[in-house]
């Protein structure tokens, strides 16, 4: 049936994956960032953040992977130019991980905002009256909350980034979906390429969801939950 | 109770605390000191000023003017230059701060122990974080003290999984870890069911038995009258009336505490 | 620094891309409203016959990418001998038929699966008076539930349209001339990526600062209910 292009798109799910977990690691740097910026007192990281986030969700990620992607790659080189070095090829890689974790980022600037601003205040109070310096107050009473907050929120994101990916085989990254147009034209067997794909992400999907219900149910200990 | 002797060095001493919540002043130059082994009850309507009083010493709020001076050590305060430039003063030093923090220990009105940890995690924290106890020798300290307020049978529950009584106490039982030379209790009853501030309020008794220096934001009268030797009435941001408990809550001078104290259900 | 006679010389096409978005956005937003109602009912059914094949559909659509939803559509179908000799193939084979069925597809799953979570929210008191007073099947239905679910689904619902909006970009992939494609277009003529990318992005923007504002104002009217009550202080 996949006339021995199985391995080429099971290579290509590697690629996919390796995409989306690399791209969730960007986007939860610049998550992180972007929440404490909204947070802080400086007027000038406030407008940054939210500037930073209302631009991303008012432009299609598609459009905003062209503009990176193209743009970046010209600016990049015109910096380069100015400094008198070689042109450099900015591998489709490297490009797709970073506009897409960039991109989600915003989306997570949200989910780890909400989170932080979920843990009540006295937690906080009450590890700064007992002298926790700001570091030890954030890393052991703030994170450890703010993630069974963050959850929820990580996971839809998550789930929206891996499907995202697959934006990636437009600007010729050799992921998953490039991997079965080139099967499809091939065998002409595009039906069964396409839903082989299909059938690739909703596993992912399925694993992803199992995985993080079992984290959010590890997170939950020692909270009170209604029951019906 | 009353430790009379004028030589007594003070534990704590705060001078003509003053605090501004923007045009409003809630404290009006507000000065207590306390001796070892007094139990001082602070008491007033609301909106006196009582609890921004108590969360100023260990700054919590940042007061506008005063000083706070602890087991004879000034903390030195200067104008915070950040956020609103109203004149608030923060701590000039981070590690004085921390220091004092660690002299002073506090029982939230809510309780606020940390949701993720279980009791007994809660107690061990700071002692480990902050003082430096190895892990072994917190957990001894705060299963003793678990035991000394009643709940060390659970000492693994998690907050949420506690009566308001038990997370109370177990409140207590991390400020007694600290091994603090002065306790602020933050109104800590009021956030009770009825039933669960007897046993609280009885903690709190036998601590101030045991000779340690409590000061207590409260409205219980009976425990004003019954435990502390000092009580302190305060009327928007003013010490109105103080002195010692019984003779001040059976013979007020002042019309207001007169009347406060005819209001009150106690 | 921008090249402004690029960007002026082809605004006519991006206007005709902005034309060509906006139908397919409501093509495919209508469908999907319309056909989500009774699947959303059908969801929170109890009766494993209704409810377990809506699930496996939202569970599908949700669960892939829309792109890959239009490739199977646009050139899936081809593959088979049967399908180019049935009466479907006139349609199947133009480029609008197959957008507008993947997008409504994958719209209709989740706006099914948002109207599905309003119903269940339903104030259970709400539900019990209805039917001590007689209310029941579809009136119940018409009457009291789904007015009351979709007004609670409709900040999510805002955010599904929005977001279908901003997916309609992937048919540039597919040969419709909207935005996105006319922006890879002028690209491809002028290499300028911020006179052309530039001008889509402002397009796109505008439109959703525009139907974010028009769903507040929806909020405002269809959310009165639940918001704080303003009476002039007593005197």
């Amino acid at each position: 049936m996949f006339q021995g292009y199985l391995p080429s798109i099971f290579s290509g799910l590697g690629v996919t994956l390796a995409i989306a977990v690399l791209s969730l690691v960007v986007a939860c740097v610049f998550g992180l960032l972007g929440a404490i910026a909204k947070l802080s007192g400086s007027r000038v990281a406030r407008g940054a953040a939210e500037t930073y986030t209302t631009l991303i969700r008012g432009v299609p990620e598609l459009v905003l992977m062209l503009i990176i992607f193209y743009g970046g790659q010209i600016l990049l080189n015109e910096l380069v130019e100015a400094q008198g070095w070689d042109y450099i090829d900015v591998p489709p890689f490297v490009a797709g991980t970073l506009t897409i974790g960039f991109i989600f980022g915003a989306y997570l600037t949200e989910t780890f905002r909400g989170a932080i601003l979920a843990v009540p205040r006295g937690q906080m109070e009450a590890a700064a009256a007992y002298g926790l310096t700001r570091g030890q107050a954030l890393r052991r009473i703030l994170l450890p909350q703010m993630v069974r907050h963050a959850i929820p929120g990580f996971a839809n994101n998550w789930l929206v980034m891996v499907k995202a990916t697959a934006l990636v085989s437009i600007i010729g990254l050799d992921d998953m979906l490039h991997r079965a147009n080139m099967a499809a034209s091939a065998t002409r067997e595009p039906f069964t390429f396409f839903m082989l794909v299909a059938a690739l992400y909703l596993a992912i999907t399925t694993v992803s969801i199992l995985l993080l219900s079992r984290l959010e149910k590890r997170y939950s200990l020692g909270v009170k939950t209604v029951h019906f | 109770m009353t430790i009379d002797t004028t030589d007594t060095p003070w534990l704590l001493q705060a001078e003509n605390i003053v605090k501004r919540f923007g045009g409003h002043e809630v404290l009006r130059g507000v000065s207590v000191r306390a001796r070892q082994g007094d139990v001082i009850s602070m008491i007033g309507s609301s909106g006196s000023g009582k609890s921004t009083f108590l969360r100023c010493l260990n700054l919590l709020e940042q007061p506008h003017g005063g000083s706070i001076t602890v087991d004879g050590e000034v903390l030195r305060l200067v104008p915070d230059k950040s956020g609103p430039k109203d004149g608030a003063l923060k701590a000039e030093s981070a590690a004085q701060l921390q220091r004092l923090r660690t002299r002073v220990a506090m029982v939230f009105q809510h309780f606020n122990l940390w949701a993720h940890m279980t009791a007994l995690e809660n107690v061990i924290e700071a002692p480990v974080q902050v003082l430096g106890l190895s892990k072994a020798e917190a957990t001894e300290r705060a299963e003793t003290y678990l035991q000394r307020v009643g709940v060390a049978h659970r000492k693994n529950a998690y907050p949420a999984h506690l009566s308001g009584g038990e997370q109370q106490r177990v409140a207590i039982a991390r400020a007694l870890a600290m091994e603090p030379r002065v306790m602020l209790f933050d109104e800590p009853t009021s956030a009770l069911d009825p039933e669960l501030v007897g046993e609280v309020l009885r903690v709190m008794r036998s601590v101030a038995e045991e000779g340690r220096t409590m000061i207590v934001v409260t409205h219980e009268m009976s425990f004003a009258r019954e435990v502390s030797n000092h009580v302190v009435f305060l009327h928007q941001g003013q010490i109105e009336e103080e002195g010692d408990a019984r003779e001040v809550l059976a013979r007020p001078q002042s019309a207001r505490l007169q009347g406060f104290l005819s209001n009150s259900l106690k | 620094m921008f090249d402004w006679q690029v960007i002026q010389d082809s605004l006519p096409a991006f206007a005709g891309g902005l034309g060509v978005c906006l139908v397919l956005l409501l093509i495919s937003v209508g469908t999907g409203f319309v056909v989500s109602v009774p699947l959303a009912v059908a969801r929170v059914s109890s009766n494993r016959a209704l409810w377990m094949p809506v699930w496996l559909f939202t569970y599908v659509f949700r669960g892939t990418p829309l792109l890959v939803q239009l490739f199977v559509v646009y050139y899936g179908f081809a593959q088979f001998e049967a399908v180019r000799e049935s009466f479907l193939w006139p349609l199947l084979r133009e480029a609008w038929f197959c957008a507008w069925l993947a997008f409504a597809l994958n719209t209709t799953a989740y706006t099914t699966e948002i109207f599905a979570g309003a119903l269940r929210a339903s104030p259970h008191g709400e539900v019990e008076a209805a039917r001590a007073y007689g209310l029941s099947g579809l009136k119940l239905y018409t009457r009291v539930l789904l007015p009351s679910a979709l007004r609670r689904a409709l900040p999510q619902y805002s955010n599904e349209v929005v977001g279908t909006m901003h997916a309609t970009a992937i048919v540039s992939t597919v040969t419709l001339v909207d935005v996105t494609r006319v922006a890879r277009d002028v690209y491809a003529n002028h290499l300028l990526p911020a006179e052309a990318f530039g001008t889509a992005a402002v397009i796109y923007f505008a439109l959703t600062f525009t139907m974010v504002g028009g769903f507040k104002l929806l909020e405002r009217r269809f959310l009165r209910h639940l918001q704080t009550e303003r009476r002039p202080a007593a005197a």
